[in-house]
């Protein structure tokens, strides 16, 4: 790789898969062909897969390779698949190959490499063969994995009774091999594979070794207690080793200590060990050739203004190779990364884009309906069971079928166009592909039939393959009639398809940001960089929100410099409209074209935007526990944050210094984690020890929290000195004022878990580690724009893992603390995330709409409101028309789901392409008439 | 199209064309990849149909729902299997129970008629305040829904029979008691509820039954 920003040459070298990926249909015939055996590297070398095969299921694209084991690679002996394959896709000649590109920007998204535990033998794996790592886990709970889904021991194939989970194996622990900070996910990974283990088998018993419950992330804090309240799990705060394997059973001895019981040892049929996460493999090499910095732990070197940007101007980084970080982080960052990549390069985007031009549309709609049929072998995947020919021939008896042929693979260039010919030369307005699932290649058909001129939503496919030929190898005969029914049940919906247009529906190109924290002036900033018009909204008078009270990071950011300097950012930026003092009165329209009315500064404005993003952040919570409010001496962490920052002597001089973790939440009232808290305890106790190291300090913490590498810092200040207490929620502290040597003191008594008694602690100050709340204004903001929100009160993303930017409302968008508390670095990526989703929309002149979506007749609705309180999208509501108050569906806002359909008492209100009168004539379809004939043959013959 | 679109009248018409197993197959309840959940729309109708199906006579266990994600193939596989040997076992719709296969989709029919006032039904006194697996057994195997259902469901079904075989031809209320096998005095009381109703009328001249 050589160059800079927006003109970098890169050199790829791609190794050589063996199959020419144009012609591979993915049939996987050759993996059946193939003689070679060789422990599948997907499957975590626990079963076996060939030398030619497709890597996994899901695999994009869905194509097979060629290993090394390949005897035909090895000595030239083996010609097997290359018989075997119908499309001549092998080809043993490929080397490898290597393309030059040039690029604008480079996204460097290589993820993590799982921990390796072998390296170290205390941990016992792959010397005992029932010690498994989580990853081997994952893999046997799989339905795809090497059991299909069974849990069995690989050596004797039984199912595990006992399991044990040991946590932070490879984390937390700053011994040769191991690494220092928390990998973050392995915690909840485990209470995911506890539950799915228990859902497999209720008999299980579940014992997990585990130092701090870790459940940070939304939602975990339910999700452990979930974990935990099943019957047969039970959680062991130790630290465990695995002793030895016992020769006869293969079972492994764990060590382990409870305060009541000392130490203890346990059999179990099997342990998995929670590994945590390593940088990738290649990360030397990454930094060398791409010239970006790491840190200490080889992972990418973030500056926490901007993690996703790299030293290097122009290479951003998404994803884990950031730092250990679960999926929804993940997925922001890779837009985050987008977003910077678009701010870069919007002077040229589109440049490379081209249009495709199809036919005009032939309407067809009042001709009858012609079907052609098409019956794929797809290799030898459908004819070596069901008996192609039989089904052409089959298909050309039923109603409305005017052309009926085979293909050896329908989805191939040249069938593709052998369709759309024949669609022209023969006149038929309808196509039924029987093939396979229309998962994979719907879209595809659907282009074919376009280029004939006709409209895609007269396609169906019928699956002759993942329905048939692949479940009735054994059973040709049936198989080859189940072949026909499928055909005639598809034959009989499709003469009953409608053409459905997708309509444009032109986008405005401006958005709204409401809140002017970190994370809405991000998201605004990035936005207007790639050429659009933001109007940025703020209840208060300045901006800066919650950062305008902290004034460090654990990364040591200096957050008023940087908030400064950001702000005036957004003031310079002639695309970023701000209104102050503002408060949002009135929003109507949806994706593309919201109107928002605001009052601000006294005056109403109104808004035209096409998307909308809620940045409006959370609030401290105000304890009314530990005499907060009653004593001077009281603080929450924020307040603490900010004395610091002022030099308040009282506080910097103090001898003692008590902090108390978990206040407001993780209780009834709140049963969530505020994630920022411990990281927040750990700052400001290493920022007083600089300041003044004699300072006596106490954390008396529940779990302590300290994810990823915050780690460090939880441990330098151990090192200093801070001492760090646990306490459980049934017992605990109790805070009361008092007198020592003739001063004012806080006294503080907690339970010493570990010796058993009562510590009593003198505090000169004591800080709260206060809940984060959702804003008070969540409720308003959430009904003005349609949003929902989550248990917690937090705004409720689209899904909590894959869509965590967007809502479910289409066109509105989150980030920052609204959506759960988080650190400003973590706030930063997903400002970015949010105006990289933003950018989706903004970027295009029209956002299209599905074909199928419902549709009201009038005539017909009664206007009950049943669809209404069925739609989850607020795509239906009421219109006064001539005929009086009825449904009308906005299209643009509708899903496609149906369930409106289903719950309308006149079937006023219908699903496009799913229509009562396709399905029905399809379920109808299912039985022949012969059939019915020969049942009522059979009564009569009884009676 | 989500699972939630599976309509009462699909099940029904299935069953009513002669199918002797109806099998839905839906994604994981509590992992809808939007914010839907329409698999719990479909298990309540996949409830109701049960609870229709056993009025008539019909063996509830013709009717089933599993839930299993894209990738669980091997679960669809065992799920029909096993789906198939329970129909097997139960052998032809109707006879197995010891039913006349022609009142059988007679009934059925009726039934299906019945559709959009179950939609009406459903959402004014069937509705699961709680999107949970338990829930939804715990609430469509109570007694009060249970009751309910019995009270209402018979009543409605036996108006639709009548209103089914009226459109033949004009019967007397003799006649209908006969051909329903029901209480002549219950057929009286529905008959004059649905003329009320103006569903109906008396023909005088032919002491008969008619539609209205």
């Amino acid at each position: 790789m050589e160059g800079k920003k927006g003109d970098f040459n890169v050199s790829l070298k791609t190794k050589p898969r063996y199959i020419i990926e144009d012609k591979c249909t993915g049939c996987t015939t050759c993996v059946q062909y193939c003689p070679v055996h060789y422990p599948d590297p997907f499957n975590q070398d626990i079963s076996d897969n060939k030398a030619v095969h497709v890597y996994f299921s899901q695999a994009i694209p869905l194509v097979a390779y060629i290993d090394d084991s390949c005897l035909r690679l090895k000595d030239k002996k083996c010609d097997i698949c290359s018989g075997v394959c119908k499309t001549g896709a092998i080809d043993f000649r490929q080397t490898t190959k290597k393309t030059d590109i040039n690029v604008g920007a480079i996204i460097l998204s290589s993820g993590i490499t799982p921990f390796d535990p072998s390296a170290k033998e205390e941990y016992g794996y792959k010397t005992m063969q029932n010690v498994v790592t989580s990853m081997d886990y994952e893999r046997l709970l799989s339905s795809t994995g090497p059991f299909e889904g069974e849990v069995l021991r690989t050596i004797d194939k039984k199912h595990p009774k006992k399991i044990a989970w040991i946590q932070c194996v490879g984390s937390r622990r700053v011994t040769e091999g191991d690494n220092s900070y928390c990998s973050g996910v392995c915690c909840t990974y485990t209470q995911k594979q506890v539950i799915l283990t228990k859902h497999h088998y209720e008999d299980v018993q579940c014992t997990i070794f585990h130092n701090d419950i870790r459940s940070f992330g939304k939602d975990f804090e339910r999700y452990f207690q979930r974990a935990e309240q099943l019957p047969g799990v039970e959680f062991i705060r130790s630290y465990a080793s695995i002793e030895k394997e016992i020769p006869e059973t293969r079972n492994v001895i764990v060590r382990y200590a409870t305060a009541d019981d000392g130490v203890k040892r346990e059999e179990f049929d099997m342990v998995v060990l929670s590994i945590g996460l390593n940088p990738p493999a290649a990360y030397k090499e990454i930094s060398e050739k791409f010239g970006i910095e790491l840190n200490s732990h080889g992972f990418s070197k973030s500056d926490s203004s901007n993690p996703i940007k790299t030293n290097r101007p122009g290479i951003f980084v998404s994803g884990a190779f950031l730092g250990p970080t679960d999926v929804p982080e993940s997925v922001f960052t890779a837009s985050g990364a987008s977003a910077q990549t678009g701010e870069l390069l919007d002077y040229r985007r589109d440049k490379l884009a081209k249009e495709r031009v199809y036919p005009i549309e032939r309407d067809v709609s009042a001709e009858e309906p012609k079907i052609g049929v098409f019956v794929c072998h797809c290799g030898a995947n459908i004819s070596s069971v069901v008996n192609v020919p039989s089904t052409v021939d089959y298909a050309r008896t039923l109603p409305n079928v005017v052309y009926a042929t085979e293909q050896i693979f329908s989805c191939a260039t040249n069938s593709a166009r052998e369709i759309t010919d024949l669609a022209i030369e023969k006149g038929f307005n309808r196509v039924v592909i029987a093939a396979c699932s229309p998962r994979t290649l719907e879209p595809l058909f659907r282009d074919t039939l376009r280029e004939a001129g006709l409209n895609q939503y007269y396609l169906d496919m019928a699956n002759i393959r993942e329905h048939c030929s692949w479940v009735h190898a054994k059973q040709k005969d049936e198989a080859t009639q189940k072949a026909h029914d499928i055909v005639r049940m598809s034959v009989a919906r499709a003469g009953e398809l409608e053409p459905l247009l997708e309509f444009d529906l032109p986008v405005n190109k401006a958005a709204l940001v409401v809140g002017g924290g970190i994370g809405g002036m991000t998201c605004a900033l990035s936005i207007a960089k790639q050429g659009h018009e933001v109007h940025l909204v703020e209840k208060a008078k300045d901006l800066g929100g919650m950062a305008r009270r902290l004034h460090t990071t654990l990364e040591k950011l200096d957050v008023q410099t940087y908030l400064d300097e950001l702000i005036h950012k957004v003031y310079q930026n002639p695309l970023i409209h701000i209104s102050h003092e503002a408060t949002i009165k009135e929003v109507s329209g949806y994706l593309g074209n919201f109107t928002t009315t605001i009052e601000t500064e006294g005056r109403i404005k109104t808004i035209k935007h096409g998307v909308s993003v809620l940045a409006i952040g959370a609030e401290e919570y105000k304890p009314s526990e530990y005499l907060y409010g009653e004593s001077d001496k009281v603080f929450t962490h924020l307040e603490l944050g900010e004395e610091i920052a002022r030099g308040n002597k009282a506080i910097i001089n103090a001898e003692s210094l008590v902090m108390i973790q978990c206040v407001g939440c993780r209780n009834e009232d709140r049963n969530y984690c505020s994630r920022v808290c411990c990281g927040h305890a750990v700052k400001n106790a290493l920022k007083l020890k600089e300041k003044n190291p004699d300072m006596r300090i106490y954390i008396i913490f529940r779990d302590m929290r300290t994810y990823g590498f915050r780690e460090d810092a939880y441990r330098e200040a151990s090192e200093k000195g801070v001492q760090f207490i646990r306490y459980t929620p049934e017992d605990k502290p109790l805070v009361e004022k008092a007198k020592e040597g003739g001063k004012d003191v806080i006294r503080v008594i907690v339970p010493d878990l570990i010796l058993g008694q009562r510590l009593e602690l003198t505090a000169d100050v004591l800080s709260l580690a206060a809940a984060v709340i959702p804003s008070t204004s969540t409720n308003e903001i959430a009904s003005h724009f349609k949003v929902t929100l989550s248990p917690d009160e937090f705004f409720k993303e689209a899904h909590v893992k894959l869509k965590p930017v967007e809502f479910a409302t289409d066109g509105v968008f989150l980030c920052g603390t609204a959506h759960y508390p988080k650190h400003i670095p973590e706030t930063i990526n997903q400002a970015y995330g949010a105006a990289g989703r933003v950018l989706t929309l903004l970027s295009k002149d029209t956002v299209v709409a599905s074909g199928s979506v419902a549709r009201v007749n009038d005539y017909d609705c009664v206007a009950c409101g049943a669809c209404i309180s069925a739609c989850t999208y607020d795509a239906i509501e009421f219109r006064d028309t001539p005929k009086g108050k009825k449904a009308f569906v906005n299209p643009i806002l509708c899903k496609g789901d149906g369930l409106c359909n289903t719950k309308c008492p006149t079937n006023a209100i219908m699903l496009k392409h799913f229509t009562n009168a396709a399905l029905l004539k399809q379920i109808d379809a299912a039985v022949t008439s012969k059939d019915i004939l020969e049942q009522m043959d059979a009564v009569l013959e009884e009676a | 199209m989500c699972s939630g679109r599976v309509d009462l009248e699909f099940m029904l018409r299935a069953f009513s064309k002669g199918q002797d197993g109806v099998f839905i197959g839906a994604c994981k309840l509590d992992e809808c990849n939007y914010v839907t959940h329409g698999n719990y729309d479909a298990l309540a109708n996949t409830y109701l149909t049960k609870k229709i199906l056993a009025h008539i006579g019909l063996n509830p266990e013709r009717l089933r729902i599993n839930f299993m994600t894209g990738a669980d193939g091997n679960l669809l596989a065992e799920y029909t299997d096993d789906f198939t040997k329970e129909i097997k076992k139960l052998g032809p719709l109707g006879r197995s129970e010891g039913l006349d296969v022609n009142k059988v989709k007679f009934k059925l029919e009726a039934a299906r008629k019945l559709v959009p006032y179950m939609r009406l039904l459903e959402r004014q006194r069937l509705r699961v305040p709680v999107k949970s697996k338990e829930a939804y057994a715990q609430f469509f195997e109570s007694k009060e829904i249970n009751t309910l259902f019995d009270e209402i469901f018979s009543e409605k079904l036996a108006i639709s029979q009548i209103i089914l075989l009226l459109g033949e031809k004009p019967l007397s209320t003799s006649d209908i008691s006969e051909i329903l096998n029901l209480n002549p005095s219950e057929v009286s009381r529905h008959m004059k509820s649905s003329s009320r109703q103006g569903l109906v009328k008396y023909d005088e001249t032919q002491k008969c039954y008619a539609l209205a």
